[in-house]
């Protein structure tokens, strides 16, 4: 299942610097694991301490935010994208 | 009314110190940073107050330029000379035919329809977010739109000589497209809503090293709304309001109006006061308003769906924080639907002779609403903010307004269309008083 995951500025100190890094998991919350065992640390910056994705973090499929989908439940499969974006003010 | 407190503070210099993380208090530099690297809450700029009181009283305020730089010392700029293209200072209108049609007393209109140059409130952000990137070294700035802020990045940009990128929906009114066209900058029309476009807009800002004011320049840019509090405070003569209806996209300006009045508070500009915070949104993105409802602490993101499309974010990244305000205040979060919306504009440009854009006819319908639902006290000072200009979103009235009559170039043919008139307007009377 691999997964290309786009890395926000603030987290590439655990990526190596690295901007897209290719993991897998068969869901959202499985590539949450698998992002750790490759980039130690990232987790507990990615969700709170209940393990839920922070406040502040979107976390889209393809494009699509995952709370349109199902949640940290999405499943994922070979070749999804998944980014990951901080909110941001509008207008 | 300023009182000299012994000056221990430096009388020269800046008066913001550092970017402060709103979840957790981590400190940051003054750079072109916007979130909080450990819980990517967003930045915001501190102020040394001292040094603020120090250096401000009334006088000085009335004595400075006619333009939102007359409260620089409230802002987050270095530059002795910022970027000042005449911008804020709009009239605060005293309302008497659209109060008396509601029954209030004492209500009044923030007239951002007319601010300047490009006729909406971000001119106050844009002009504070580009003196910033100038500071900062930066030689383009880019922006993720609604429209409003293309329009006022593209001609701000071009009024300080720097190179410009803005994004926008693909589907927006055509005025704003045009209206951002005319400065030359490079527009780029998304496919996609306004939350895919400051999607894409994060990881450009990633790579590029541009200034985009609303994602890198944000804890500086979103200062700049604290003007619309300041300026309410002046022009009602160094007075608080009773109770503010203002529109909530990203909740941003409406939580920098709280924060202006709170911080002319605490430098003694004006006696302190409880503010009632009431925030308008559209049914078919009402985010924050459904949340408000519901009694949720936090906001579920949508899918935008309606005519107000400058204050269609359908994911509010200052959503929590204007819930928070609302509900400490004791003020509402309302929203209505788009036909209400194209009700309040004609009701406004009826009234008072203000044209603004859908998202001031969001305002207006739901200071209406609120006022029905006994939400407003007739007696309360109350200020409606309006945001935008309705030349920008024709669209949402073509076919709601009336026609020209069309006559010959003589007398005959006037009176018969004048009595033609007045007798359908009578119809229209009858048919309002049934």
């Amino acid at each position: 299942m691999a997964v290309k995951v786009l890395i926000p500025t603030p987290l590439q100190k655990f990526t190596g610097e690295q901007a897209t890094i290719e993991c897998s998991g068969a869901s959202v919350n499985e590539l949450f694991d698998a992002l750790e065992n490759n980039c130690p640390g990232i987790k507990s910056r990615l969700c709170d301490e209940e393990g839920k994705p922070r406040r502040f973090l979107n976390f889209y499929v393809n494009s699509e935010d995952i709370r349109f989908l199902e949640g940290t439940e999405t499943p994922l499969k070979d070749g999804d994208e998944v980014s990951i974006v901080p909110a941001v003010a509008g207008g | 009314m300023t009182q000299a407190s012994p000056s221990k503070t430096k009388s020269i210099g800046p008066t913001f110190t550092k970017l402060v993380s709103k979840e957790g208090g981590t400190e940051y530099p003054l750079k072109a940073i916007h979130i909080c690297e450990e819980t990517f809450a967003p930045l915001e700029v501190a102020y040394d107050y001292d040094a603020i009181r120090d250096r401000v009283s009334r006088e000085t305020i009335e004595a400075g330029p006619n333009s939102i730089w007359r409260y620089r010392h409230f802002l987050p700029v270095e530059s002795e000379n910022p970027i000042d293209v005449g911008t804020g200072m709009t009239p605060l209108v005293k309302s008497n035919r659209l109060a008396r049609r509601l029954g209030l007393k004492n209500l009044y209109i923030k007239n951002d329809a007319v601010n300047m140059p490009t006729l909406s409130f971000k001119d106050r952000v844009v002009s504070v977010a580009l003196t910033r990137a100038r500071e900062l070294g930066f030689s383009t700035v880019s922006c993720a739109s609604t429209g409003n802020l293309a329009n006022s990045t593209a001609a701000i940009a071009a009024r300080a000589g720097l190179d410009c990128c803005v994004f926008i929906p693909a589907d927006l009114e055509a005025g704003k497209i045009l209206g951002t066209l005319i400065y030359n900058p490079t527009l780029m029309a998304v496919k996609g809503n306004y939350d895919q476009v400051n999607r894409l807009c994060c990881e450009v800002a990633n790579t590029h090293g541009w200034g985009f004011v609303n994602i890198n320049l944000r804890p500086y840019y979103s200062e700049g709304s604290k003007t619309l509090g300041f300026e309410v405070a002046e022009q009602l003569g160094w007075k608080l309001p009773d109770h503010i209806v203002a529109p909530l996209a990203s909740g941003s300006l409406y939580t920098k109006i709280y924060k202006g009045f709170r911080e002319f508070v605490k430098v003694g500009l004006v006696e302190d006061k409880n503010v009632r915070f009431s925030g308008a949104q559209a049914e078919g993105c009402s985010p924050i308003a459904q949340a408000f409802k519901e009694g949720r602490d936090f906001v579920s993101p949508v899918k935008p769906n309606t005519i107000a499309k400058s204050i269609a974010i359908g994911n509010p990244a200052d959503g929590i924080y204007a819930l928070e305000t609302a509900r400490k205040t004791n003020g509402h979060i309302e929203a209505v639907t788009d036909a209400e919306i194209i009700e309040g504009m004609k009701l406004l440009a009826e009234t008072e002779g203000i044209f603004t854009e859908t998202a001031g006819g969001t305002t207006i319908a739901v200071l209406k609403k609120l006022v029905e639902n006994k939400k407003i006290d007739p007696e309360e000072t109350t200020v409606a903010y309006i945001t935008g200009n309705g030349l920008k979103t024709q669209e949402a009235v073509q076919g709601y307004i009336g026609e020209p009559l069309i006559i010959e170039p003589k007398l005959d043919s006037f009176e018969r269309a004048l009595e033609r008139s007045r007798t359908l307007e009578r119809l229209e009377w009858q048919q309002i008083s049934v």
